[in-house]
């Protein structure tokens, strides 16, 4: 399982080097590839918090636990597949984690259709992370439409910060 | 698009769920009709053919109205106050004039500035001396305490140039209820002068908010048209988002992620109870009800695509309306629930959509520029309501074929338009840029008389409930 994911993750970095823009069109997830044998780079082994705590799956995947999305937009770019395939590597090894990937919206649309694409948002990266082998039963999906917005201010820059598909760990 | 019957996944239901309802304050009990009373004065009747009719708005405004304290047979002490009828008088033409002052429709002059009518004067006042104050309109009325404890409140309404009463009318309430006297007063006088239907005896289910922009705590909140016999019904642990009135306030549709998941609950007000709209793992969103209170709409993501259904306000199973790989959300029937206005971004942005109610016929009707979010069919049927999103969120009106847009309000982001029971006044809720906080505002349609309502806290998703019994 490691060694799939690790090579899902190397041809995606070189994927994402070759796109930079961060908005490309919508691409279907890489398909799985059957690799064996090759061993891979260890994940790297958080210190101090437990595992099952958001914060050892934050340590260990970095900003990878939250994805981002153009305005309106809700699919799944190569920048975003990156970070997925690093969270779907991190659930591989710690089979027992359940999760919920709670999905945003920005305060710039009206409060029922946000709901709607926050939704719509984090049920993508669902999609994505089920296709790298993430069981369906450990990923919760909820929306928070604008409700809970991390960036405070009314500019661009925040509402980038807040169209967001956040991995959060159930204890 | 074509409606799909989807009984077997939804199998929905008046559900008890009042386990997981940990977020619900104590219910309030609604009180029912208004009883008329026989006005117990003299039988002069309002001559017809000497109808006042206004039809220019402006106008409307000119019109001088004195509303001097409401008088009393006898001052007795009231469970209601303990200065008795005679105060209680005076707080009713402020009530008044408060009503008619602050929807921009007249100019009243109140109690306050103004000499008291004796008990005899109610059915014989003193025109002479009402003109001479430049009084065009005059309000009379009393307040009675009856034995039983309750209150007949009587209310005149004279043209003071032709010296003649225009209409009249009496309500028996209990003691607690004199503002709704009030109200129907104002709704008398009002009806009398426009010929447009009542509004202001009615409420308003809304989202109070608190706390800062990334921790905002949102309660469910129900107040009088005025602002006033405000109460919270939720405690604010869950968010609560959209609440919508049923056509007879026993009910409150909202959104509580009180189990941790956006969904739809049906609160009865009377027995401080709520089930789930639809009793399935999927999210629900955007409730409404139909105009006869038998059916309610609300939207469900399956999969994370959100498309309208509809159940009957009985439980039972649920049809789904739309069938679109777009978000179809919200949804507003017309007033004699033949069709329904809703929002949808399957052109790729969101636009306004009308279909029959049972989702046939579905065809877009916004084609100016800028999204259509939000619509509301007006109770009146000939207009609607709708959030426009051109930069700047701001509240228009259309006709329901599309054309005709005006835009009636400059904020930053003016949101989801809700109608008075007339149709003829719009409140919306405005939030600040950047500090997040909100407000509910309310528009006529000309969009020149725009005020803040009074909430004694932050305020969201206002939802006017229809004109009282």
């Amino acid at each position: 399982m490691n060694t799939k994911i690790a090579t899902i993750l190397l041809l995606a970095s070189a994927t994402g080097l070759a796109a930079c823009a961060k908005k490309a069109p919508e691409t279907l997830p890489p398909v799985p590839v059957d690799n064996t044998g090759t061993e891979t780079q260890p994940t790297p082994q958080p210190t101090g918090a437990a595992v099952g705590t958001q914060q050892h799956f934050a340590a260990a995947v970095g900003s990878s636990t939250t994805i981002y999305f153009d305005t309106d937009r809700y699919n799944v770019d190569s920048q975003d597949a990156a970070a997925l395939q690093a969270q779907a590597q991190y659930f591989a090894r710690y089979p027992q984690i359940t999760f919920t990937i709670e999905g945003h919206a920005d305060e710039r649309g009206t409060r029922e259709y946000n709901l709607a694409l926050g939704e719509r948002r984090a049920d993508a990266a669902r999609a994505y992370l089920v296709s790298l082998g993430v069981s369906p039963n450990r990923i919760s999906v909820v929306s928070y439409g604008k409700e809970r917005p991390v960036a405070l201010a009314s500019n661009e820059s925040a509402w980038a910060q807040n169209r967001r598909a956040a991995s959060v760990i159930i204890n | 698009m074509k409606p799909a019957l989807f009984a077997a996944l939804l199998v929905t239901a008046a559900f008890p769920a009042s386990v997981m309802a940990q977020d619900l304050g104590a219910p309030i009990g609604e009180d029912g009709p208004v009883e008329r009373a026989a006005t117990d004065a003299s039988q002069a009747q309002a001559e017809e053919g000497i109808s006042f009719t206004v039809t220019d708005e402006s106008a409307w405004q000119d019109i001088g109205i004195a509303i001097p304290a409401f008088a009393t047979d006898r001052d007795r002490a009231t469970p209601a106050n303990e200065a008795g009828t005679g105060a209680l008088g005076r707080e009713v033409a402020r009530v008044i004039t408060a009503n008619l002052r602050n929807n921009g429709l007249f100019k009243p002059v109140g109690p306050d500035s103004l000499p008291q009518p004796g008990f005899t004067q109610i059915t014989a006042p003193a025109f002479d001396t009402w003109g001479g104050r430049g009084a065009e309109m005059l309000v009379h009325g009393y307040v009675r305490a009856r034995d039983d404890g309750k209150l007949v409140v009587g209310c005149y309404l004279y043209d003071v140039a032709l010296k003649n009463e225009l209409v009249r009318e009496g309500w028996v309430v209990a003691a607690a209820d004199w503002r709704r006297a009030a109200h129907k007063c104002s709704d008398l006088i009002f009806s009398r002068l426009t010929g447009e239907s009542p509004f202001f005896d009615s409420r308003i289910a809304y989202i109070a908010e608190t706390g800062p922009k990334d921790r905002r705590v949102k309660r469910l909140a129900v107040m009088d048209s005025d602002g006033a016999n405000h109460r919270f019904l939720t405690l604010g642990s869950a968010t609560a988002l959209t609440p919508r009135y049923s056509p007879d306030y026993s009910k409150i549709l909202y959104l509580s992620y009180v189990d941790g998941n956006p969904r739809i609950y049906v609160y009865d007000i009377g027995t401080g109870k709520q089930t789930l709209v639809s009793e399935n793992r999927n999210p629900t969103i955007a409730p409404r009800w139909s105009p006869d209170g038998k059916y309610i709409l609300y939207s469900m993501a399956v999969s994370g695509n959100t498309d309208i259904y509809r159940v009957p306000a009985t439980g039972g199973a649920s049809v789904k309306l739309t069938d679109n790989p777009g978000i179809d959300v919200g949804g507003s029937y017309s007033p004699d629930g033949s069709k329904i206005v809703f929002e949808s971004d399957r052109s790729g942005s969101q636009q306004c959509y009308v279909m029959d109610a049972d989702g046939k016929n579905q065809k877009r009707i916004s084609f100016f520029g800028g999204r259509c979010a939000t619509p509301e069919w007006s109770p009146r049927g000939d207009q609607i309501a709708f959030t426009r999103i051109a930069g700047d969120f701001n509240v228009a009106v259309m006709n329901t074929g599309g054309g005709g847009m005006r835009v009636l309000t400059r904020g930053w982001q003016d949101e989801a338009p809700t109608w008075a029971p007339n149709g003829r006044i719009i409140q919306f809720f405005r939030t600040e840029k950047n500090t997040g906080r909100s407000g509910i505002w309310q528009v006529d349609l000309t969009g020149q008389n725009e005020r803040r309502l009074p909430t004694p806290v932050d305020a969201s998703d206002p939802a006017w409930g229809p004109i009282r019994p």
